[in-house]
């Protein structure tokens, strides 16, 4: 059973269509990059994925059931823009919240909990900043807790949103090593990406957006010129178009 | 008990229940609603007044968290329909404060209680106004008011601790999670409404916003914990409640405004020299050692 089956997801503002019959479906232990230029869907398909925003019509499915009912099996890495970092708390404590599903409602945080978060800090390498007020973290940093975040869910299937943007090399790094990993486990990883560049080397699937699918399957296959043309509109040039695809 | 620790008392009350609510507030960004319901409870008041014909006690609770939701709601309705946020508030307190305004002329002559009342609240009326069971006065009453809004207040803030922290700082995490984020929304806001008609009486609509707001505001600049801003902002509304009444003794001025006046004192002096988050602290980093 695939871990992610996305059925003609169509989702509309103001009457106007940002996301047409978005179908596809994901094998078990795979990274996938959904591609495309600004404004193609791409977080859009996410927070449609996730209820954030209402679909128009279509159906998320996880292991086979729908996503509402699935939620425990799915962890979310948001834009990191999309918080407060002047919130007063430490990265401990953002870390430890990616345990809540698993504590449940009401309940205080035990000592495994605690543990797990500090092992997962330690995977990323942040353990030495576990009492950090998290505004005082650089951007990769802060990146790298929200990753660390999402390991401590333990969830199956994992949707990030933009997590390479403003990382310095080390945390880009980081992250990758850290998708290896996640996949050696027989998770399934999708990733909103923009860098054409590392494409390949990064994702075993790709999803080409622009308000519809241009193309999903394996990267070998699918991220081919014409659909790299076909989804920027043309506006690859031939020599970093042939580049990419290498 | 004496007059002075009475007010001393309230005040005091009024600041750990504004400091403990308004740290929720400052920190999701929804400082404008404190002075939104803060206005429109009005109207619950009257509403509770006209339905119970009592101006005190339970039905008056009921009646502002009734409007209270009713705000909020309004609010989040307006804005899902495309009205901007700040609009969709400025439009609803303002015609719900204006209707409990239209209904209190209409019951003047039989209601204690006016405008001007309702804006500056009254508490040096506190002491006189006792509790009284079985023919033997058991303190002011709004001070049980208070203390009953402020177990409620400590309850909720206590169970429900790490829903509230995540809700504030990540929504959409807390969503994905199963975690009821509406509920809790309408929870915080239900605080706000028993905890704004409680103080209402003593210090009135326009200053309760300063002690929600502006103790919070302050105690984000001393920590960098949760926890520790919960405790520091209400320790601050208390201490400027205390600075503020003895100032108001001192030159013979309105208590209730000499509190609000403490908060920002209080507030301005920890913006310059607070430890972390002060000016001070951030022009001494830039200057070359």
């Amino acid at each position: 059973m695939n871990p992610l089956v996305v059925e003609q997801v169509t989702v509309a503002y103001d009457r106007q269509l940002v996301l047409e019959d978005v179908s596809f479906s994901v094998p078990e232990g795979k990274l996938v990059g959904i591609i495309g230029p600004n404004g193609a869907g791409k977080s859009t398909l996410m927070k449609a994925m996730l209820n954030f925003i209402p679909r128009m019509h279509g159906n998320v499915f996880v292991y086979g059931k729908p996503y509402e009912k699935q939620r425990h099996l799915v962890g979310y890495v948001p834009q990191r823009n999309s918080v407060d970092w002047d919130f007063p708390t430490n990265a401990l404590d953002v870390v430890l919240m990616g345990r809540y599903g698993h504590i449940g409602l009401w309940k205080r945080p035990r000592k495994e909990d605690v543990d797990i978060a500090m092992q997962c800090l330690d995977k990323v390498g942040m353990l030495p900043y576990a009492k950090r007020q998290i505004s005082q973290l650089s951007g990769g940093q802060q990146q790298r807790v929200f990753l660390a975040r999402a390991l401590a869910q333990d969830a199956s299937v994992y949707f990030m949103d933009e997590p390479f943007v403003g990382v310095d090399a080390a945390t880009e790094k980081a992250i990758v090593q850290l998708l290896n990993e996640l996949k050696m486990r027989g998770k399934t990883v999708l990733v909103v990406h923009h860098d054409l560049q590392t494409v390949r080397d990064y994702f075993d699937y790709v999803l080409l957006l622009n308000k519809r699918v241009i193309a999903f399957g394996e990267t070998e296959s699918v991220f081919t010129y014409d659909h790299i043309q076909k989804t920027y509109g043309g506006k690859v040039t031939f020599l970093s178009a042939a580049h990419i695809v290498g | 008990m004496s007059y002075t620790i009475w007010i001393l008392f309230t005040a005091a009350l009024v600041g750990i229940n504004c400091g403990l609510v308004g740290t929720f507030l400052v920190l999701r960004k929804m400082s404008m609603l404190s002075d939104a319901i803060s206005h429109s409870v009005l109207l619950g008041i009257v509403g509770a007044y006209m339905v119970s014909h009592q101006l005190q006690g339970v039905s008056m609770l009921i009646g502002a968290l009734l409007v209270g939701l009713l705000t909020t709601f309004l609010v989040q309705l307006l804005h899902q329909k495309g009205v901007q946020s700040d609009a969709a508030i400025g439009v609803v307190f303002t015609c719900l404060f204006a209707i409990g305004v239209v209904l209190i002329s209409l019951f003047a002559d039989r209601v204690h209680l006016d405008v001007e009342h309702a804006l500056m609240g009254e508490i040096a009326f506190v002491p006189w106004d006792v509790l009284e069971v079985g023919g033997k006065s058991i303190g002011s009453k709004a001070v049980w008011l208070l203390g009953f809004v402020l177990a409620i207040n400590i309850f909720v803030i206590v169970f429900a601790y790490k829903e509230l922290k995540i809700s504030s700082f990540d929504s959409e995490m807390a969503v994905t999670l199963g975690i009821p984020v509406v509920f809790i929304h309408y929870v915080l806001m239900g605080m706000l409404s028993l905890t704004t008609v409680a103080s209402f009486d003593s210090v009135g609509a326009i200053l309760v916003v300063a002690m929600l707001i502006v103790p919070s505001a302050t105690a984000y600049l001393w920590t960098d914990r949760l926890s520790v801003m919960l405790i520091c902002s209400a320790l601050i509304g208390v201490l400027s409640s205390v600075i503020g009444y003895m100032g108001a003794t001192a030159f013979n001025v309105s208590i209730s405004g000499a509190i609000a006046v403490a908060t920002g004192v209080l507030f301005f002096i920890s913006l310059w020299i607070a430890p972390k988050h002060g000016l001070l602290r951030k022009w001494l980093k830039k200057s070359p050692a």
